[in-house]
């Protein structure tokens, strides 16, 4: 298997209908091994739906597709032994307590020399000490980093996290995202779904879903290019009052503010442009052209869900030009 | 291949959320000896000593001797007199008595003319169940009395009416005490209800509080998960009987006359039976909420339509159709059989194999509707 040799995970026309609902619509998704990929989209546009597809957890209604080049179809098994899987809400036993979660996780996949590896577990987290406390008991943050480690105890070669930060701390996200990058780092494959802007950027790649349809996916350094949203930086005085009246104007697809200054997009490259010179005529504000950024292109993937999506990348092919009415 | 490393896991997980959930572990023991106390002491459908009232206008040794008998009787305790219709239908109706016996004017000397004459016992049969025992009783405590007393010269008088005497002979329980043939009944619907709401309560919480995802997410084998879930209930079903035998022997004095090992072959079946429907029943429910109602929905029909609170024969055609695919009803008639009418393991064979084939039906359906994914 070709793609085996390059992607952990390789899906093609992933359907999945709950209902008369097609919560997932025909997704494509490859996974190079040891990337960090991050899967966004907003609440409800189908990441974790997808997620249990490619892990086994989900039959899918259609499509195909390997993981860590097991058939997501027929060999779920060899999947979840190799697996690490975090799911979105926590999902240990609150009324056991931490030790007790890792041994029977440690229990349930098999490990040799499993008291070590709980032992090891509970030093890594810095928790030894409070071993015996219910997981129940456990702060948000807390939580979070014994899911992760719960799931790190068979040295998985992919780790699915779903939502992994949602309700945690700044600082605790920092420090799961330096464990992530440490991961990484060790040839672990991340496919990380989430919400946060700010975490997209630490991903080498990344898809965006919303009804359940790809609109993009790429090489995060892409994304950008690949929307090919014009972007003018403004700064200057009274920028309220600019911003409503660029809203309302054609051509304009995107404001957004940035403490002092705006950023003020649009596709149509000549249309913008011609706004663009009609204000700096005015010469209240100082206009500069700049390249966009993941930021912008994420405001304007979520705000334009709604949109039809004109886009040519690498690796999303057609199905992104379908928006949803 | 089935891990055994894995299964007691899963167990042993079990038994420790088991241990911490003290609501659940107080119900499994309280619960049935709750209802050992509430259904043996409380509940007694041939009452005794039931309040009773004495219109008396004649008076002799016959009448004594009537009012001896039904006195010795236990079923009544006369606790006044009336002296007239109204007085004594005013009591029955306010509950002060069940009873009132009118003893008719010249009584006596109508029984030695051979008049025939007639005792009238007004009874309040509101509640059917409560009089019946009494009502059955008296005719056979007058013509006792009546044979007692007329003998010698009046001897002629007795016998004109065909001497009759309703024997009320009661099989299995001489005394005719309820404990008896409710206590066996009664560890039926404990098991059954304990058994099913808490295998379906434990199945659901997985999925209710997302931890079911996690086990999914890991190789376990649904058999393993399913029997390492299970086989705690199952012992504390074991403990949960012990408990209630020890109890029905010391406390309501029920016999055990039959084989132990008809009993242990005929309780491990309906346990298991049990269990696959609290299984069942987990495929059905979303939450514990849910899962709770239908079990409790599961065993109304077996405590009305399984012979516990009405006799099996009285009920209609339909109910009794109703009655027979309930494992409980079997498994009633089996514990009756064995611990009452002293039956061994081949006395039980048709109730063994109607719960077995109840059990293949139920785990057909079960196996077929459980879900190895999320789906
Ligand atoms: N088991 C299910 N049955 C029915 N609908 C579901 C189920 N799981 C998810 N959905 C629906 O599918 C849609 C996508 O859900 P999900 O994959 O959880 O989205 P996300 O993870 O991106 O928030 C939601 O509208 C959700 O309500
Ligand atoms: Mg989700």
């Amino acid at each position: 298997m070709i793609e085996e040799a390059e992607n952990a995970i390789s899906v093609r026309g992933l359907t999945k209908i709950f209902g008369d609902r097609k919560v997932v619509d025909n997704f494509d998704m490859d996974v190079p091994k040891g990337s960090i990929y991050g899967f966004l989209g907003p609440n409800g546009s189908g990441k974790t739906t997808t997620i249990r597809m490619m892990c086994g957890l989900l039959t899918p209604n259609g499509g195909e597709g390997q993981c860590l080049g097991y058939d997501i179809r027929t060999e779920p098994d060899r999947i979840k032994a190799n697996v690490g899987y975090m799911t979105q809400r926590f999902s240990l036993y609150e009324d056991l307590t931490i030790r007790e979660n890792l041994d029977f996780i440690a229990r349930m996949f098999g490990m040799k020399g499993r008291r070590k590896v709980v032992k090891d577990a509970l030093a890594d987290l810095g928790l030894s000490d409070r071993a015996n406390q219910l997981a129940g008991t456990l702060s948000g943050g807390w939580k979070q980093r014994l899911a992760l480690a719960a799931c790190l105890l068979h040295k998985p070669r992919l780790l699915l996290l779903d939502e992994p930060t949602a309700g945690v701390d700044p600082k605790a996200r920092r420090d799961f995202w330096d464990e992530i990058r440490a991961l990484s780092a060790q040839g672990v494959t991340v496919l990380v779904s989430t919400h946060y802007m700010d975490e997209a950027v630490q991903c080498d790649f990344i898809a965006y879903i919303a009804y359940g349809k790809k609109l993009i996916a790429g090489p995060a350094a892409e994304i950008p290019d690949m929307i090919g949203l014009q972007t003018w930086r403004v700064e200057g005085p009274n920028l309220t009052a600019l911003e409503a009246e660029l809203r309302a104007t054609e051509g304009v697809a995107q404001v957004a503010r940035f403490g002092a200054v705006l950023h003020v997009s649009g596709i149509d490259a000549a249309a913008l442009d011609k706004v663009a010179q009609a204000q700096i005529a005015k010469g209240t504000h100082s206009w500069t052209k700049q390249k966009g950024g993941l930021e912008e292109a994420f405001i304007y993937l979520m705000t334009g869900v709604r949109d039809n999506f004109a886009i040519n990348g690498p690796a999303n092919g057609p199905a992104a030009a379908e928006g949803q009415a | 291949m089935f891990s055994l490393s894995r299964f007691l896991a899963v167990m042993v997980k079990e038994f420790v959320q088991m241990r911490r959930d003290r609501v659940t572990f107080a119900m499994m023991v309280g619960v049935p000896i709750m209802q050992l106390f509430l259904f043996g002491f409380a509940i007694n459908s041939d009452p005794k000593h039931l309040p009773t009232l004495i219109e008396m206008a004649d008076e002799g040794p016959i009448t004594r001797a009537i009012l001896m008998g039904m006195k010795a009787s236990d079923y009544f305790d006369f606790v006044g007199t009336v002296t007239g219709q109204a007085e004594g239908d005013r009591a029955l109706r306010d509950g002060t008595a069940d009873f009132v016996v009118v003893i008719p004017p010249r009584f006596e000397r109508d029984v030695v003319r051979g008049l025939n004459p007639q005792i009238l016992l007004a009874a309040d049969a509101s509640d059917p169940a409560a009089a019946g025992g009494a009502v059955a009783a008296i005719s056979g405590i007058v013509t006792q009395a009546m044979a007692d007393t007329l003998t010698g010269p009046l001897k002629f008088a007795a016998a004109r009416p065909p001497p009759f005497s309703v024997a009320v002979h009661k099989q299995f329980n001489a005394e005719g005490r309820t404990s008896t043939n409710i206590v066996p009944g009664l560890l039926g619907i404990i098991l059954s209800m304990t058994m099913v709401l808490i295998t379906s309560v434990a199945i659901v919480r997985e999925s209710e509080k997302g931890t079911m995802e996690t086990l999914i997410a890991t190789p376990a084998r649904p058999a393993e998960v399913m029997l390492g879930k299970i086989l705690p209930y199952v012992l504390m079903g074991y403990i949960q009987t012990i408990v209630f035998l020890i109890a029905a022997r010391l406390v309501f004095d029920v016999p055990f006359v039959g084989s132990p090992l008809a009993f242990f072959v005929g309780f491990n079946l309906f346990i298991v039976v049990n269990l696959a429907l609290g299984f069942l029943v987990s495929t059905v429910a979303r939450n514990q909420m849910q899962a709770m109602q239908v079990s409790f929905f599961l065993i109304l029909p077996s405590i009305l339509l399984s012979g516990f609170m009405f006799p099996f024969a009285g009920m209609p055609g339909w109910a009794q159709v109703l009655g027979s695919i309930l494992p409980t009803t079997h498994f009633l008639r089996l514990t009756r059989k064995v611990m009452l009418k002293g039956a061994t393991l081949t006395d039980i064979r048709p109730e063994m194999l109607a719960i077995g084939l109840i059990m293949l039906v139920i785990v057909t359906i079960a196996l077929r509707r459980y879900r190895q994914t999320l789906d």
